[in-house]
């Protein structure tokens, strides 16, 4: 396979990635401006945060107007991220992958695109939010179903789950990272109800405020929230799953290739640190250090999978 | 009467008749529900929408993806026509391989005078690169795409022979594929030969070319401009069809004195690159230094035998507009036969005799740029209003030699299915022949392209022509 394929592939999955995750935001922060929150604005704020805008968003807004935050991580072309921009990068990267791609994927890409280009061409009224919303995920839902259901399970494959495990994982690491304060054992407001609206909040954002409860009952702490979003293997958007699949899918290409590179012992050792904290050990570190480790760490294997699979020349 | 009945058209005779290569169809489109055809004529536009089937219009905002209309009506050939058409085709392609040969050896035709020496020496096609080298299995022109037009029951022409990167073929292969989705029982009715082996054919074709020491199933390769392109849809269509890697020049380097491409295991040699990028383009160290779509290199590696270049580097001079009007003469030194195709008279505005009459009867003719393509930058006489004859005409007298011009051809129609039922529209062929070491490979067919405008002639996709399936049928 072509190393510019590889990356395309990678990149057009983070993307698909991003605009769900991007909806999903959304979706969580619309939520409790509506129900819960007396100071919406901040609300609004670590939501542009945690999807990585603020600095383009200050570049054009000095407040966290709902209407402008919606349209600004929905469709603004100058925002990179928006879910307009990163379902035209998802897309451009397909139409350069188009060979790797069954056709079940690319035409799954390719209208959806055509869809939220049309929904998306008009900034998008309160009423209709929703609706949007569960366009955009069923976008990415239904790309990445055409793609487990025809794909072959080849290096293709690989670099494709490759890219949605790094985005995932770097997304629930910054929605945590720019929450983590709710999250300390330590803070003033334990048990308050402001803290259950916060832990809720971010487990919305990850849609995983049902399946939190299945496992844990009625019991939300702090720990228990951070230990489900960070260790817990059976979440498939907490940062040990992702950062699992992404050393299988490096297993896999090594086995494949018969050559190991520097990004497998970097994902190796990932997996060991990990492997060695408890939840507990997690708040003796420091949570937020911990997180921005992680982050680092993340950031530096994808990279590093760039350069081992020759993505650019 | 109809303005339009005075072109033969290939369907309908003057009463309710057809032609007889319609007779099957025209039973089974007599019993069709307008309604339902209507229905499937949006389904089809859907299909390739989804299906991604558009091209990029050059000069237009970025990101502006057009479809190419598709119209639903077949454009029929009987089995007889096609064999003289495809014979013609054989020995016109046969004939140019022979004389991109000659240019680039001994040049036996300027030298017996049939060809006038300053034609090619001062045209910018040629390419000095290219004496005296001989590219693997003697083939030029590995892909060429023949426009033909019709004017009646037995007269075609060549309009133009494109000798370089010929495109047009991916629209061919879908046009039946929607064909056969939308109507499975017309094929079942009616024996229409297939299309579909193209793809095959290619790589196979490509594959015999291969330079000689190639050891093994040689490795094809497409080479793309990139997906701003206007003919991208089908570098990757075909890419993805032939099953090989469609790759760009940032993907390629030399190693080793092979050209290789860059994959996630290393670099991997290339044997025979398909590249579909102006030989301009193809070699910064080489030509225009300022190009980044190509490979820094490539016609050194070409030149020590190295790889195989489809098309070879320098073929334009035999598709180029002056050169068109020596074909006859170029067939019959070549081959020593009688051009089985005609064709179209054409006036060279480089001879005083010929600018003359032109200027004369600028309003009866068709005058196209030496160079253009795309049906830019040409002049329709019947269709141009006084102001544009006059300009055309100043430029006509400034830069002669640029300049040809022909008699505007009563081009045959077909009929479009349009809102009020079926509408004649002109249209013209493109076939697309194969040539490898040891044969000339023609599809059965071609692509059919059609002025969807009343009364126009200009078929273009990039000036609103739309495409048809075209049928040859079986014996």
């Amino acid at each position: 396979m072509l190393g510019k394929t590889a990356g395309g592939l990678y990149w057009m999955f983070r993307f698909l990635e991003r605009c769900e995750n991007t909806a999903r935001l959304v979706e969580a922060g619309f939520r409790i401006a509506l129900t819960r929150s007396n100071d919406p604005a901040s609300e609004w704020k670590s939501v542009v945060t945690t999807a990585g805008a603020r600095s383009h968003y200050d570049a054009k807004y000095d407040s966290y107007e709902a209407t402008y935050v919606v349209d600004f991580l929905l469709r603004d072309p100058a925002n990179p991220s928006s879910v307009l921009s990163a379902v035209e990068k998802a897309r451009t990267n397909a139409r350069m992958v188009r060979t790797a791609l069954t056709t079940e994927v690319w035409e799954a890409v390719n209208e959806g695109w055509m869809g939220l280009k049309k929904t998306l061409k008009s900034p998008v009224k309160e009423t209709d939010l929703p609706a949007v919303l569960g366009e955009i995920r069923r976008h990415s839902a239904l790309v990445r179903g055409a793609m487990h259901g025809t794909m072959l399970r080849n290096d293709i494959y690989d670099f494709i789950q490759m890219g949605i495990a790094l985005e995932r994982a770097d997304n629930t690491a910054r929605i945590i990272d720019v929450k983590y304060y709710t999250l300390l054992p330590s803070a003033s407001f334990v048990g308050s109800a402001l803290d259950n609206v916060q832990w809720e909040t971010i487990l919305r954002s990850v849609s995983a405020h049902r399946s939190f409860r299945w496992l844990n009952d009625e019991n939300m702490t702090p720990a228990s929230v951070a230990d489900f979003l960070i260790l817990d293997p059976r979440f498939p958007r907490s940062l040990s799953f992702c950062s699992r699949i992404l050393e299988e899918s490096l297993g896999f290409l090594a086995k494949d290739y018969g050559t190991r590179l520097t990004c497998h012992d970097m994902i190796s050792a990932q997996r060991d640190r990990l492997r060695a904290h408890t939840i507990a050990t997690v708040f003796d570190e420091g949570l937020h250090q911990f997180i921005t480790a992680f982050i680092d760490d993340i950031n530096a294997i994808g990279q590093q999978i760039e350069t081992d699979y020759r993505f650019i020349g | 009467m109809d303005l339009e009945r005075l072109h033969f058209d290939e369907m309908l005779l003057g009463s309710d008749g057809v032609r007889a290569p319609y007779a099957e169809y025209q039973k089974w489109f007599a019993n069709e529900d307008p309604a339902r055809l209507s229905k499937k004529s949006k389904e089809a536009e859907a299909f390739f929408r989804r299906t991604g089937i558009t091209f990029n219009v050059y000069g237009q905002a970025a990101a502006q993806e057009r479809l190419i209309p598709f119209d639903l009506i077949p454009r029929i050939i009987a089995n007889r026509e096609w064999t003289k058409l495809s014979k013609g085709i054989k020995q016109r392609v046969g004939a140019i391989n022979a004389f991109l040969h000659d240019i680039y050896h001994r040049q036996e035709i300027l030298r017996a005078g049939i060809v006038p020496t300053e034609l090619i020496s001062r045209n910018e096609a040629f390419l000095p690169q290219m004496i005296g080298f001989t590219p693997p299995g003697k083939v030029y022109t590995h892909i060429v795409g023949t426009d033909l037009v019709r004017t009646g029951e037995d007269d075609f022409y060549v309009l133009e022979d494109n000798a370089r990167t010929p495109s047009g073929v991916s629209y061919m292969l879908e046009n039946r594929e929607t064909m056969l989705h939308m109507f499975p029982e017309l094929f079942s009715q009616i024996k229409v030969q297939r299309v579909s082996d193209y793809p095959k054919n290619l790589r196979r074709s490509l594959a015999a070319c291969a330079p000689k020491r190639c050891a093994g199933k040689p490795t094809v390769a497409i080479l793309t401009p990139g997906i701003h392109n206007s003919a991208y849809f089908e570098h990757s269509f075909l890419a993805d069809q032939m099953g090989v890697e469609l790759v760009e020049g940032h993907d390629l380097m030399v190693v080793d004195g092979h050209i290789a491409m860059r994959t996630t295991k290393g670099y991997k040699k290339i044997d025979v690159l398909y590249r579909r990028v102006d030989d301009d383009y193809l070699d910064p160290l080489n030509f225009n230094p300022d190009s980044m779509l190509g490979v820094p290199g490539i016609m050194d590696v070409y030149r020590a035998g190295n790889i195989t270049i489809a098309n070879a580097p320098g073929t334009g001079i035999a598709d180029d507009k002056a050169i068109y009007s020596y074909m006859p003469d170029i067939i019959e030194f070549y081959t020593g036969e009688k051009a089985i195709l005609k064709n179209v008279q054409t006036w060279r505005c480089s001879e005083a005799d010929s600018l003359a009459y032109v200027l004369d009867h600028l309003a009866e003719l068709v005058v196209k740029e030496v160079h253009g393509s795309g049906g830019y930058g040409m002049l329709v006489g019947p269709a141009a209003s006084k102001k544009e004859l006059s300009s055309f005409a100043a430029k006509l007298r400034r830069n002669p030699g640029n300049y040809i011009a022909q008699p505007t051809l009563s081009l045959s129609t077909v009929p479009i299915f349009a809102k009020k039922g079926l509408a004649p529209r002109h249209v013209d062929l493109r076939p697309f022949a194969l040539v490898s070491p040891d044969s000339i490979n023609i599809a059965p067919g071609g692509l059919t392209r059609v002025a969807l405008k009343a009364g126009s002639l200009v078929v273009n996709s990039s000036q609103g022509g739309g495409t048809k399936d075209t049928w040859v049928l079986e014996d």
